[in-house]
């Protein structure tokens, strides 16, 4: 507990004639050299060493995020380096031959043959058209909740729409299985090859009703939330005025929002739905569980398939050599870079309509 | 030569009538398309779960192929060790990196930089998470283990939960900062015991948030944790893990284990759903509302 000081005024310092500073005073009479750590530490009070120490605490902790890509990156590359020295580019394009059928093949892990091309081919198919379908109704609902509800319906359908968010993938994939394939295999497989099979691309030879277009929808249901999110972030980040100026020149609401709020947040709704390709490059679960696992590029939409993430999810627990794991691990490699680059251009975008508010998007 | 323009004028004012209609019809049609399957997904969880859900689902672990009977609790005590240790690793680094976007690297590039990698890093699959840290832990140690298993999920915390931290501790008025500034507490212990503990409602519904999103992750757990038949007890054995084990029943043949996977993901995204709630209703409270 601290004693209050004696304080004594000399009346003196206050004539003009004597110079004698008060009894209080804090700083030393004679200045002299003060050393560079002792100002330091009395700059600070107390508690200079803590501050300091606390302070790169931090940033040693927020550099560790740096250090995790860091990690993964290194991981990745010196795992696939026997992939790498093995086939080199090609493992990207190249088609080897089956000897006992003399059609194309590309993944045999028996012979040591690995090629990407087709887990490229599903990863791409799959996903463009999980985009398809679940573009349009992103944006449909994010017109919708932004424009168009009533204000009691605004709060619960965004939180279902969160919601939707929140469901693990595996989850996705329980219910696409037992749900959902099943209704495609009977109901909509049928139609979509009786009404479009004359385009080639649905074909009649996989009646188990997995494959590209039951993996295409459950994607698009996963990816509808983040891309109606988003847009919605954007949407009302545009000013009022722009709808108030459009509506006084006679618009009806829909042109309003089309020429008001769509046009402006265009850049924002395009990351959007990068943002939702980049989630739907990555999936995982649902997809391997629906997609059927079958190496090999067909061109019917209705044939089994596999992407990049699902032959990892299946074969890398049970990889037979050094050369079929190393593969895999250059699968993940040629993974994460192009959904890191895909993220990073999605959210430079996003970033550049909303000015930079920090926003974690859910 | 009048009635035309009149004709035609009246044309477009139906037009534009239409096309409004048309665009309100469109824009509800997609909002119930995409209310149906979210709806439909849990009618028919809670449809097929609430079966299997009975005192033995959470007391036994699972029984051979061919038995009837048999339960979950070894999966649901793995995802809670699996979470636990997860949270171990992520929620420290992650709250840390938030106090530094927050306080110490607020408009520095440095923290533009860390926020960035933040959100790239949330968007990576975390399939690849898996396979990096199979390859940085499994493979030195020559087993799987509930510790890489829970590294994995811990590393998936941390960009989430630091992003959080760093939105709720902006939110925290800054004359509370200076005030206790002003009266002599060192910056370290402003910045924990005041700042911090201000935002902190927040700050742990975040943490619950990130939780909740890794409590689901199935592909990181498929190399690291590997999943166990059986009760397992220490850090370095492969443990069982509740989305793990809907997985492993889910592909499988047996209609006994698919019974079993629907009652597991029914108990899973009850327990998401509460989390998820809960961290709505946290939020629209305000954060300082709650403050202490």
């Amino acid at each position: 507990m601290a004693q209050v000081p004696e304080i004594s005024i000399d009346q003196s310092q206050f004539l003009p004639e004597s110079g004698s500073p008060g009894e209080q005073s804090s700083v030393p009479a004679a200045p002299g050299e003060v050393s560079a750590i002792r100002a330091f530490l009395s700059s600070r009070g107390n508690s200079a060493i803590a501050d300091l120490s606390f302070h790169w605490l931090m940033v040693l902790c927020a550099l560790s995020i740096f250090g995790i890509v860091v990690l993964i990156a290194f991981e990745l590359v010196v795992r696939s380096r026997l992939a790498w020295n093995s086939f080199g580019l090609d493992f990207f394009y190249r088609a080897f031959v089956d000897t006992y059928t003399n059609q194309p093949m590309y993944w045999d892990p028996v012979n040591g043959h690995f090629s990407a091309l087709p887990f490229l081919y599903g990863t791409l198919v799959s996903s463009f058209l999980a985009l398809l379908l679940a573009v349009p109704l992103a944006i449909g609902v994010a017109v919708f909740l932004t424009e168009m509800s009533p204000g009691y319906l605004r709060a619960p359908l965004a939180f279902i729409t969160e919601l939707l968010a929140a469901i693990p993938s595996v989850i996705y994939g329980l219910w696409a299985v037992f749900v959902l394939v099943p209704l495609l295999r009977e109901h909509v497989n049928p139609w979509l090859i009786k009404l479009l099979g004359w385009t080639g691309f649905f074909g009649d030879d996989n009646p188990t009703g997995l494959g590209f277009v039951s993996a295409g929808v459950i994607l698009a249901i996963m990816i509808l939330p983040i891309i109606s999110s988003l847009t919605r972030e954007v949407m009302t980040a545009v000013p009022t005025s722009q709808r108030e100026a459009v509506l006084a020149l006679g618009a009806t609401r829909w042109e309003m929002i089309r020429m008001g709020v769509l046009r402006n947040a265009r850049i924002g709704i395009v990351g959007a739905v990068i943002l939702g390709l980049g989630r739907a490059l990555g999936e995982t679960m649902a997809v391997t569980m629906v997609i059927g696992n079958s190496p090999e590029i067909r061109r019917s939409l209705l044939a089994n398939g596999s992407t990049m993430a699902s032959v990892i999810a299946n074969e890398f627990a049970e990889a037979s050599s050094d050369l079929h794991l190393s593969a895999l691990m250059e699968l993940g490699l040629a993974l994460f870079i192009v959904t890191i680059i895909v993220n990073a251009f999605a959210r430079l975008l996003v970033w550049a309509v909303t000015r930079g508010e920090p926003s974690a998007a859910r | 030569m009048k009635t035309e323009l009149k004709f035609r004028a009246k044309f477009l004012e139906r037009k534009r009538a239409f096309t409004d209609g048309a665009a309100t019809f469109l824009a509800v049609l997609s909002t119930v398309l995409v209310v149906a399957p979210l709806v439909a997904i849990f009618a028919y969880l809670v449809y097929k779960g609430a079966s299997s859900l009975n005192l033995d689902f959470f007391t036994q672990i699972p029984k051979p192929v061919g038995e009837s009977g048999g339960g979950m609790a070894n999966a649901i005590a793995g995802s809670a060790i699996l979470l636990a240790v997860g949270s171990l690793i992520g929620v420290p680094i992650g709250i840390a990196g938030g106090i530094f976007l927050a306080e110490f690297g607020r408009g520095t590039k440095l923290a533009n930089a860390v926020r960035f990698t933040a959100d790239v890093l949330n968007g990576v699959p975390s399939i690849v998470m898996g396979i990096a840290v199979y390859s940085l832990i499994v493979v030195p140690q020559g087993h799987f283990s509930a510790f890489s298993g829970g590294v994995a999920l811990g590393i998936m915390m941390i960009p989430t939960v630091c992003r959080t931290t760093e939105e709720m501790l902006l939110m925290v008025p800054n004359a509370v900062r200076e005030a206790a500034l002003a009266l002599g507490v060192p910056n370290w212990r402003s910045v924990l015991a005041i700042t911090v503990k201000t935002a902190s409602p927040g700050i742990i519904t975040g943490c619950m948030l990130a939780f909740a999103r890794v409590a689901g992750e199935t592909a990181p757990l498929i190399f690291t944790a590997f999943g166990n038949v059986d009760w397992s007890g220490k850090l370095n054995e492969p443990i069982a893990a509740l989305p793990l084990q809907i997985y492993v029943y889910a592909i499988s043949p047996y209609d006994e284990w698919h019974r079993l996977a629907w009652g597991g993901a029914l108990v899973l995204i009850v327990l998401i759903v509460l989390a998820v709630s809960l961290v709505r209703y946290v939020t629209s409270r305000g954060v300082l509302k709650g403050a202490s």
